[in-house]
């Protein structure tokens, strides 16, 4: 809210200066936003008679001006304002200055052959409005050389704070004067208002029509003031409403808004004259429409309060008036309308009608009830200053509600609360500043809230009163206890493996992306998801609807974007929340990775050590079982079978598995049917893994690990190759071989696979080195034969392969 | 000269002249083999008299040994001179450059490597870290908490609503890590010392504004703690977490419907280009809001609000990220841009902790 230093001294009589008081503002929770200093800004415009303005000699729309500036001789300045003539009298700025319009600072400079020392400015130079048709013309006794800032009354400053929707007494300054005056910044001044006697009876009565529904008006005051004459407000009042960014409009509407920001009191001003019969306030029939005072037709329905007479709707209650029953210079009875409102049904009209009024700002938040009619006698009173007329009686229709909520406030609350210790004549003289009533000794006050606080209602309350008033500064800080004990660790063994998963997959290379929880449908449904639960209702945009059922998604749309940016290798990963339902425990973290083009672990692109093969599904499937082993998870317990889901190629794919139940996850080459719809470019290959999947360890009750055992002789490696079906797994094949004698084969790799017309069609050699590891003795020639002639014969028993000769 | 004398110069000649370790071997034999030249001559000295034996024996042996000496010194010179030659020519170019790792290709999102600062630091002071769903209810993340009914966070255009169910009832994203609060109080008894690092969602996107952003939320409820503790709490955390010496902070008082006292707190700071120094300048720069728990919030969770206290804070992640590593653009945390990830990512053994300093 806006307000000027003059306006705000109206109501506080200190001699506090601007920062004293803006710093007091912020301590009491009235933080300041901006001071707007123009009398500051504006120093070096000053007011400049026009002596000559010639044509310019070399340009038609620019005029050559002598200007006297009061000091010296006068100055030259080029101006291309149509308006520039011999003998006015303007707003000059020399070489030098600011020009806050414009964010320029002025030189002396030459425009079409002719020097100009200075410039002419228009008032959107200057910041004072939209206006730059012209330069401002000033009246012919403003004196030259004044600074214009004082000349047009600029000098105020204006202060804008942020005011938090807790405090609605605060939208009007004598509210914000009570706030400085308790925090010792001077003296509230009386500001009370002696009503105004009625002359007659008031014409226009006021009905309440809400059938059985609940009335959404709880009081209504209304008085007639004939006979007034409109037009333009008084200056002052003027410059007051211009300062804080209102336009002026007439005398009547500015006396309602004016009191709108003096006290936080929204009123509202019919014409009589256009108003026909009693004023009814009801609710909206639908299908009824207004044309408001912002020149917007509004269509109404039944969940919104109006003000109604003979002609149909004129009012949106508390909101905005309408235009046919407003107030214009030809006004000469005026209705002065002075309510109260529901604040809920206010927000939500104000929401649904796009509506944004003072009006309705103050009302949402809580308007002071006991001020309804002092707020109308006090209308009634500018009113008959500034445009004569004779008042009505005051008619009220309701009753205003009277809060007298009295709290019990045990001083020592203070202290539990807020770790200060005022003394009881501070805690009580912050409250009687701030207009509670306090009675009652310690150790327990009774403390009555007023009328405008409907903020308070407990003792926790009173102790941020009683903080915010003494200064949070006064809070001593103080250590929190810690414990005596080395800390123990804190996190669980889920946040663990969220940490872990991410250190391990950047080590293979990745890179941690961050994308978006939700994805467009389709995408969900691809993935998996699409569930119409997990659906956004009222969803940014279509391509964040759904909740993502997997991280690939956002990870390749991340690729694709990289790759038109002409990064086509790239490894990214994340870890992070995926949904299969609704319900908290279907939120799972998944940590998930991909490659592109040639991003594998040892590097992407062409190198002089031999070109980076494009990815493949065996670059994924190192990555998840790389990030299983960083997990601790025991990855030999595993079964990597093959296929995954629909988004994998069905023949380069698998999914890791403690049987079929329990999916640990699946790795593979991106299916491009599912790489076509995203609209992304492969080769990509990818793995998700569960982390709630894996098991948890066996709890231990020591942290030994098992004995090492040594063995003091040589292990032997014997090699076989093997034609097998090209379908039979390789798996298989080494689960065979491993079987021949478990307690003496060590180890058993494939080191080469190949395929090819020599060794038929459909055909594979799968090469494998067995390590047998003695654990007693040598072994002799005759044992190695004995245990290589079983794994020939487990092997072939298991895969009808033949040794290859 | 005598014949001896020739013979070995002649000897010493081809030694000298011989240019690789097989004439070498090749001179040994003609000289010491078995049937070389000086074995020879030895040979003869059994077929000597006891006198020509006296001078000729020591003469003899004397030149097989200087003849072996010889050889030996000689063998020794080429054999490190072949060896000079082969490692010259075996030279690489060592400055051809190499890929470089994985471990130095890999990054760490700033949010991630942030959450792991700040869990650091509230792990020393006996913080558990609390997690809840991203899928609120609104109980949970409005009524719990004491927003009133009608508060504009509960409409459409602040907050993402899931549709109603058969029941009417409509979940949500929730809109802050708040709930997480609740969610603890009533999962365990008091005393509580958590930090709930985790997503929420606003319905909102502009320049400053993601519809996706991180927060933590700090709850601590026991029979004492009050906001001189939540002072000295937040002066602590942001001095560890922004590693400096001094912190100069201000909290103002504000509103929050789940805290009362409620604060905002500032530090003062100063902008140069895209960096923000603490502790200096005239700027105050807004990192969070705190305040002690809503007497009404603690009655929710089942508690005596006049046995209990404590105190709430909540901080954006990716703001107080921004802050301290000087990203300009919130937007870009969630683009996925390497060139961005590269930049501002960490690299994964940068692991912060209170014993090595976070960011060294």
């Amino acid at each position: 809210m806006k307000f000027t230093l003059s306006w705000l001294k109206e109501h506080l009589e200190t001699t506090a200066t601007l920062d004293e008081i803006t710093d007091a503002l912020t301590r009491v929770g009235l933080e300041v936003e901006e001071v707007e200093d123009k009398a500051k800004l504006l120093a070096p415009f000053t007011i400049a008679y026009v002596v000559s303005a010639i044509q310019h000699p070399n340009a038609d729309r620019l005029r050559v001006c002598m200007v006297d500036t009061g000091s010296g001789e006068p100055v030259q300045v080029v101006c291309g304002a149509p308006n520039a003539r011999t003998g006015m009298k303007g707003v000059f700025s020399p070489a030098g200055t600011y020009i806050p319009g414009k964010g320029i600072t002025l030189s002396v400079g030459t425009i079409r052959g002719v020097e100009s020392h200075g410039m002419l400015c228009s008032e959107a130079e200057l910041e004072l409005s939209e206006d730059h048709d012209g330069i401002i013309e000033l009246p012919d006794d403003a004196p030259v050389g004044m600074g214009y800032a004082e000349y047009a009354g600029l000098g105020d400053p204006v202060i804008d704070i942020a005011i938090t929707p807790n405090r609605p007494d605060c939208l009007g300054i004598h509210g914000v004067a009570r706030d400085l005056a308790a925090a010792g910044l001077g003296t509230l001044k009386d500001r009370s208002v002696a009503p105004v006697e009625g002359k007659f009876p008031s014409p226009v009565a006021v009905h309440f029509d809400f059938g059985d529904t609940p009335p959404l008006t709880p009081a209504f005051a209304l008085r007639l003031v004939r006979g007034v004459k409109n037009g333009p407000s008084p200056e002052w009042m003027q410059q007051k409403l211009r300062a804080i960014g209102l336009r002026p409009i007439n005398a009547l509407v500015d006396i309602t808004n004016y009191l709108t920001f003096d006290r936080g009191r929204p009123l509202h001003v019919f014409d009589a004259a256009k108003v026909k019969g009693d004023l009814t306030v009801r609710r909206a029939v639908s299908g009824e429409t207004l044309l408001a005072l912002d020149g917007k037709t509004y269509a109404l329905d039944p969940s919104i309060c109006v003000i109604s007479d003979d002609n149909g709707i004129e009012s949106l209650g508390g909101i905005m008036g309408g235009e046919a029953s407003g107030c214009s210079d030809d006004t000469v009875d005026v209705l002065i309308e002075s309510a109260l409102w529901e604040p809920l049904n206010i927000a939500q009209t104000g929401r649904k009608l796009g509506i944004n009024s003072d009006a309705r700002y103050r009302f949402e938040r809580g308007v002071d009830p006991a001020f309804m009619l002092p707020g109308l006698e006090l209308a009634t009173r500018l009113v008959q200053e500034i445009c004569g007329g004779e008042a009505s009686d005051v008619v009220v229709t309701g009753a205003a509600p009277e809060p007298h909520l009295s709290l019990a406030f045990p001083i020592a609350e203070v202290k539990r609360l807020a770790g200060i210790d005022p003394t009881e004549d501070e805690i009580r003289r912050v409250l009687t500043a701030l207009g509670f009533t306090v009675s009652g000794a310690a150790p327990v006050l009774t403390v009555g809230v007023p009328s405008w606080r409907p903020d308070v209602d407990g003792k926790a309350d009173l102790v941020e009163e009683v903080m915010r008033i003494l200064g949070v500064d006064r809070v001593p800080s103080t250590p929190l206890p810690k414990s005596e004990n080395v800390s123990k660790p804190v996190l669980t063994l889920a946040q663990t493996r969220t940490r872990r998963a991410k250190r391990a997959l950047a080590a293979r290379g990745l890179v941690e992306a961050v994308t978006w929880s939700f994805v467009a449908k389709p995408v969900a449904e691809a993935f998996g998801g699409g569930k119409p639960e997990l659906a956004l209702a009222n969803p940014i945009s279509t391509d964040m609807s759904d909740m993502r059922p997997s991280l690939l998604p956002g990870l390749l749309l991340a690729s694709q974007r990289n790759a038109d940016r002409g990064f086509a290798d790239l490894a990214l990963f994340e870890v992070g929340q995926i949904f299969r339902g609704i319900k908290p425990a279907d939120q799972l973290t998944s940590a998930t990775g991909i490659r592109r083009n040639t991003a594998t672990v040892n590097g992407a692109g062409r190198h002089w050590q031999g070109k980076a093969p494009a990815v493949s599904v065996y670059d994924a499937k190192a990555d998840a079982l790389a990030l299983l082993d960083a997990l601790g998870a025991q990855v030999d317990k595993f079964q990597i079978v093959a296929g995954a889901p629909s988004w994998f190629h069905p023949g380069r794919s698998g999914t890791i598995q403690l049987g079929p139940q329990n999916i640990i996850g699946w790795f593979g080459e991106l299916h491009p049917t599912v790489l076509e719809a995203l609209d992304v470019d492969g080769p990509l290959v990818g793995f998700e893994i569960f982390l709630d999947a894996i098991p948890a360890p066996r709890a231990r009750p020591t942290k030994t690990k098992p004995p090492l055992e040594l063995v003091p002789f040589q292990p032997v490696t014997r090699d076989f190759a093997f034609v097998v079906d090209r379908n039979v797994e390789a798996a298989k094949l080494i689960r065979a071989a491993q079987g021949a004698d478990k307690a003496l084969i060590s180890g058993v790799a494939v080191f080469d696979v190949f395929e090819g017309a020599s060794i038929g069609a459909d055909k594979k050699s799968v090469a494998i080195e067995v390590t047998l590891r003695p654990t007693q003795k040598t072994l002799t020639d005759e044992e190695i034969d004995a245990v290589s002639a079983k794994i020939v014969a487990q092997v072939s028993k298991a895969t009808a392969g033949v040794l290859r000769s | 000269m005598s014949d001896l004398e020739l013979l070995e110069r002649d000897i010493r000649a081809a030694i000298d002249g011989a240019s690789d370790e097989a004439a070498i071997e090749t001179i040994r034999v003609s000289a010491l083999g078995k049937k070389g030249s000086v074995s020879e001559l030895l040979k003869g000295l059994g077929g000597m008299t006891p006198d020509e034996r006296k001078v000729m024996g020591p003469a003899l042996n004397g030149l097989r040994d200087r003849v072996t000496e010889a050889l030996t010194a000689r063998r020794a010179t080429l054999k490190e001179a072949g060896l000079a030659a082969r490692l010259a020519s075996e030279a690489v170019d060592v400055t051809l450059p190499l890929r470089s790792s994985p471990l130095e290709q890999g990054r760490i999102h700033p949010i991630s490597q942030v959450i792991d600062e700040i869990s650091a630091i509230f792990g020393d002071l006996g913080f558990a870290i609390a997690e809840g769903p991203d899928i609120e209810t609104d109980h949970y993340n409005f009524t719990a908490l004491n927003f009133p009914v009608g508060h504009p966070a509960r409409e459409m255009h602040d907050t993402f609503f899931f549709n109603p169910d058969e029941k009417g009832e409509r979940l949500l994203l929730r809109t802050h890590t708040s709930p997480v609060q609740m969610r603890t109080m009533e999962s365990q008894k008091p005393p509580i010392r958590i930090i709930a690092p985790g997503r929420t969602y606003r319905n909102d996107s502009d320049q400053t504004h993601t519809p996706m952003f991180h927060q933590v939320e700090g709850l601590v409820i026991d029979t004492s703690s009050h906001i001189g503790h939540l002072k000295w709490l937040l002066e602590e955390f942001c001095r560890a977490f922004f590693e400096v010496e001094k912190v100069e902070m201000r909290m103002r008082p504000s509103f929050f419907p789940f805290t009362e006292p409620s604060m905002e707190v500032d530090i003062r700071c100063k902008r140069v280009g895209n960096e923000v120094r603490f502790g200096e300048g005239d700027d105050w720069l807004e990192i969070l809001g705190c305040g002690m728990v809503h007497p009404n919030v603690i009655r929710f969770a089942g508690l005596d609000p006049d046995v209990y206290q404590g105190f709430a804070f909540g901080m954006g992640i990716d703001r107080i990220a921004m802050l301290k590593y000087g990203m300009p653009d919130l937007r870009a945390f969630f683009d996925a841009d390497q060139r961005w990830l590269n930049h501002y990512g960490f690299r994964p053994l940068d692991l912060p902790t209170l014993v090595g300093g976070l960011s060294a």
